[in-house]
């Protein structure tokens, strides 16, 4: 029970923060000098005043802005996103057409970096000298540095251009037909560079993290009773120390989850991933607000979202976080 | 005259320091019987607890290890004993509790699951029947409610409680030996008086040896049947705690004892002023020299005590390391 | 006898100064670091010439012709460009990082001194800025409003501030309750004084490697930013070469791998150093 209270009190949060963002965003993009009729008008070869009036009133340009704000609030909340004049479709067709692509991409980099991270950390906190350790330590210094669409370049080179092992952009192989089985194979394999490239600066963060709280952990007093019990090897390590080293990981997971969609978008625009990423590039440079503002607010969600599951594994390993509120 | 439960024989433990192998206990050599409590006496640093964690094969990895001597428990020698041996033995027939109970229980389990482990680990026995063995044990270690207790998580629990804890899960599964390092230390003073009346009661019933180790004079005089008085790494003094109290054959031992008013109180009539032994503990690197370590401090010393490490002598079931033992 | 006596006390600087200098991965960054802003500084100098100046034929390999780096799309001289953008980086790096620890502090300061309602405000707006997508963000930003580097530098500093202010106010929490502010404010010592000149200084430790590290980071958004196109077009900046060039990777990899080494070893460098500072003035770690 105590359980359901809190998420609702969480969702209800999120969706305070998401009208928040909504509102900083409308707020933002009425701002900025120039607008939609600019664009338009550009588009058409030019228009005169009269034209360009018309135009504002079709598109309620002419309105107030805290009527224009409220308006599109009320929209959003019945799930209408507005429309794009740019790409002649609404947006919420154009972002849910993409969404699944940027998410498949987020979800596995994040997963696969958070899982490879824990099991590289704690190893090489069992092994001090070995050659993990040093992995570790260097992989997370290089990790960090480099730019994370430079390391997609680079990988496209070696792994796709001068050795073609993997495909060189796009999510899956139209020429590729057959059972779901056949195709998801297909998706994989022009996921393999996209998420190694997104994963490896977390991986660098998590496994260094982990490493660093896994021998903080071993040296705990209670991981000494648990040796003085006798219990296995095994146990220690992995049921009285992992499960102890864990929360500050998961906490810094939870917090990256706006720092991968920027990767993301880095990445799908270095592989032509058909994602959220390559829209939002394009709708900026074209003045599409609907579009930026929807692109936004979905990003927005799905860290939200994001933030919302990870509190949840927390409450799930750490009796203590339970307590709070 | 029965063989001793625990038998330390010339044990030299090194702890490999910047300036190299140390050795951080020199010579020591001390019986246990069964069903005694002895009580390891001594200063902060003087490797009380590093007797302890030898015992059980817990020094700190890479950094103590046993130099030479042999730790003989029930004819094994535990010091040459490989992990496998030890972690049959560790919680099962020698358990052992630390000082910091605040710290040294799982805060992600629950207690009951903490004391159910080593029933399951050592006695074989299924969940359910280690569930409610733990809750038969929170009772025995006096905390009231243990039924619903038992499924609570340690920062659910006070210092006092989590030591009780820590008893229930060290005499779960009926051990020969328990090793209590300064139990108290961390508690408030009526809990302590609490904690020692239980490990001394427990200790009775069951029958189990006790080593408390501490620094504590009065729990010594009023738990222990013999101690054990440690300077700078090497044995000053052991006894029966009653005659070593009444007469010290040590200079250190003195000290310590004038230091605590109401144990003189107790057994004598005078009541001379508090006195204090001036010094310092010496540093790590002299541990090993051969010379009398409390030289420095004693009223007494002369170029002998300098010079050359006094042996051991007798004096009935009592023995000091001290040049002039015999003229205490 | 005693042979404990504790050595001659350091003052704290001297004594995080040694450990620094102990560590020689942070060493070996600083020179790197210096070598780079020598570049920046002196580059220009030393190698004069318009880096947007057509030189060459394009796509010369390097070494060829007399130039180092070789050219690029247009026939540009690479080893000008990266030169010149050295300058734009550092620049934008360190502006970036000044303007987020400015807001940064500030945010978290207040909310760690006064507590109560303050401390919720900003804490919510702390989070509200946390939740925002970095990187669109900016682009957003940037695109609306010019993409000049002052506007660059500010859309990054928007976007980074949080990760300062949420050390800045654990820090002032945690001071607040030591000893000799109580003591301070007991004697009568003032607000404001108190925030600038008892707790801050002491909070100044983990906020100067966070700085460092976000010197690291805005060079790495900026990079972004360029190569997505979203920079100044008469400026030469490295995360640009990347993303003009990109097209061209079959033929003229060096076009692109070699301005992303330029990045990589700048940022690495600044990782090192800020990993030593964080050794050097991290008292937990001290105390090995």
């Amino acid at each position: 029970m105590h359980i359901l209270i809190t998420i609702l009190q969480r969702l209800a949060y999120a969706a305070l923060l998401l009208i928040a963002v909504l509102v900083l965003n409308f707020s933002m993009m009425n701002l900025a000098p120039g607008d939609v009729a600019d664009t338009i008008a550009a588009s058409m070869g030019g228009a005169d005043a009269e034209l360009m009036a018309q135009i504002r009133a079709e598109y309620g340009l002419d309105q107030p802005f805290l009527v224009q704000l409220v308006a599109y609030i009320t929209r959003v909340m019945s799930f209408d996103l507005g429309y794009s004049y740019f790409y002649n479709a609404p947006v919420t067709e154009l972002i849910f057409e993409r969404l699944p692509a940027t998410l498949l991409l987020v979800v596995v980099a994040q997963f696969l970096a958070l899982v490879l991270g824990v099991l590289l950390g704690v190893f090489s906190a069992r092994h001090p000298n070995g050659i993990a350790n040093y992995f570790v330590t260097l992989f997370a210094l290089f990790g960090y540095a480099a730019p994370v669409f430079w390391t997609g370049i680079l990988l496209l080179i070696a792994f796709s251009l001068k050795i073609p092992l993997f495909p060189v952009a796009g999510m899956s192989d139209v020429t590729v037909e057959g059972n779901f089985f056949v195709e998801a194979l297909d998706v994989a394999h022009h996921m393999v560079l996209p998420v190694i490239t997104l994963g490896s600066i977390f991986l660098a963060l998590y496994s260094r993290l982990s490493r660093a709280s896994m021998l903080e952990v071993l040296g705990s007093d209670y991981v000494r009773t648990a040796k003085a019990k006798g219990l296995s090897q095994r146990e220690v390590t992995l049921k009285h120390a992992l499960k102890n080293a864990l929360p500050p990981v998961v906490t810094l997971a939870g917090l990256q989850f706006s720092a991968v969609i920027s990767g993301a978008v880095l990445v799908e625009t270095v592989f032509s991933w058909p994602g959220l990423g390559q829209l939002a590039l394009t709708s900026i440079l074209a003045r599409d607000t609907p579009t930026i503002l929807g692109i936004l607010f979905f990003s927005a969600l799905v860290v939200i979202i994001g933030n919302l599951l990870t509190d949840l594994v927390l409450r799930a390993i750490d009796p203590r976080v339970r307590g709070r509120a | 005259m029965k063989e001793p439960l625990l038998k330390i024989e010339n044990l030299r433990i090194e702890l490999a320091l910047r300036g190299g192998q140390t050795p951080v206990i020199d010579d020591l050599s001390l019986e246990l019987n069964a069903g005694e409590t002895l009580s390891f006496v001594g200063e902060s640093g003087c490797g009380k607890s590093m007797t302890a964690l030898a015992i059980m094969g817990l020094l700190p990895e890479g950094v103590g290890s046993v130099a030479s001597g042999r730790i003989l428990f029930d004819g094994r020698d535990m010091a040459r004993m490989n992990d496998t041996e030890l972690r049959a033995i560790r919680g099962n027939e020698i358990s052992m509790i630390f000082q910091e109970p605040m710290t040294s229980l799982n805060p992600v389990y629950t207690v009951g699951e903490q004391i159910a482990e080593v029933l399951r680990r050592h006695k074989g026995m299924n969940k359910a029947q280690a569930w409610s063995r733990a809750t038969e044990l929170l009772d025995a270690v006096r905390i009231p409610n243990a039924k619903s207790r038992v499924g609570d998580y340690p920062h659910q629990m006070s210092g006092g409680q989590r030591q009780r804890v820590m008893i229930a899960i060290a005499l779960a599964c009926s051990p020969k030996i328990l090793i209590a390092d300064e139990p108290t230390t961390a508690l408030d003073v009526t809990v302590q008086a609490q904690i020692f009346d239980l490990l001394r009661d427990l200790g009775r019933e069951t029958g189990t040896a006790i080593i408390l180790i501490t620094h504590d004079m009065g729990a010594v005089a009023e738990m222990a049947d013999r101690m054990v008085v440690m300077y700078a790494g090497r044995k000053a003094e052991d006894g029966p705690v009653r005659t070593v109290i009444d007469h010290p054959r040590h200079p250190y031992t003195k000290g310590l004892i004038s230091c605590v008013p109401h144990l003189l109180a107790e057994l004598t009539e005078a009541r001379p002023d508090l006195t204090e032994v001036p010094g310092i503990v010496p540093s790590l690197a002299s541990f090993g020299d051969d010379a009398c370590l409390f030289a420095s401090r004693c009223d007494m010393a002369d170029e002998q005590c300098r010079t050359s490490r006094p042996p051991e002598v007798g004096f009935g079931g009592q023995n000091s390391a001290c040049w002039k033992a015999n003229q205490l | 006898m005693m042979n404990d006596i504790p050595p001659k006390a350091r003052s704290p600087f001297s004594e995080a100064f040694e450990m620094f200098r102990r560590n020689h991965a942070a060493v070996i960054g600083l020179v790197m670091l210096t070598f780079i802003i020598g570049i920046a500084i002196f580059g220009p100098m030393i190698y004069p010439g318009d880096p947007f100046e057509m030189v060459w034929i394009p796509f010369t390999p390097p070494g060829q012709e007399g130039y180092l780096m070789g050219t690029d799309y247009l026939g540009r001289d690479l080893l000008s460009m990266l030169i010149h953008g050295a300058k734009v980086s550092l620049t934008v790096g360190i502006s970036a990082a000044i303007v987020t620890v400015t807001i940064g502090i500030t945010v978290g300061a207040l909310a760690g001194f006064y507590r109560g309602w303050v401390e919720e405000v900003l804490m919510r707006l702390t989070e509200f800025f946390q939740v925002l997508p970095t990187l669109l963000f900016s682009m957003v930003i940037v695109a609306l409003f010019g993409a000049t580097l002052p506007m660059i530098t500010l859309a990054i500093g928007l976007v980074s501030w949080p990760a300062v202010a949420r050390i800045t106010r654990a820090e002032f929490m945690r001071i607040r309750e030591l000893e000799y502010v109580t003591a301070a404010r007991a004697g009568g010592v003032k607000n404001a004084r108190l925030i600038f000149s008892v707790i801050l200084p002491n909070a100044l430790p983990p906020i100067i490697v966070q700085a460092a590290l976000m010197v690291g980071s805005a060079i790495l958004f900026e990079a972004g930013l360029s190569f997505l196109g979203l920079t100044d077009p008469n400026v030469a900046s490295w995360g640009q070469i990347i993303g003009s060039n990109r097209e061209y990777i079959l033929d003229a990899s060096y076009t692109v791998t070699v301005p992303g080494v330029a990045i990589f070893v700048t940022v690495l460098a600044i990782s090192l150093v800020g990993d030593g500072l964080n050794d050097a003035l991290n008292p937990k770690l001290r105390q090995r």
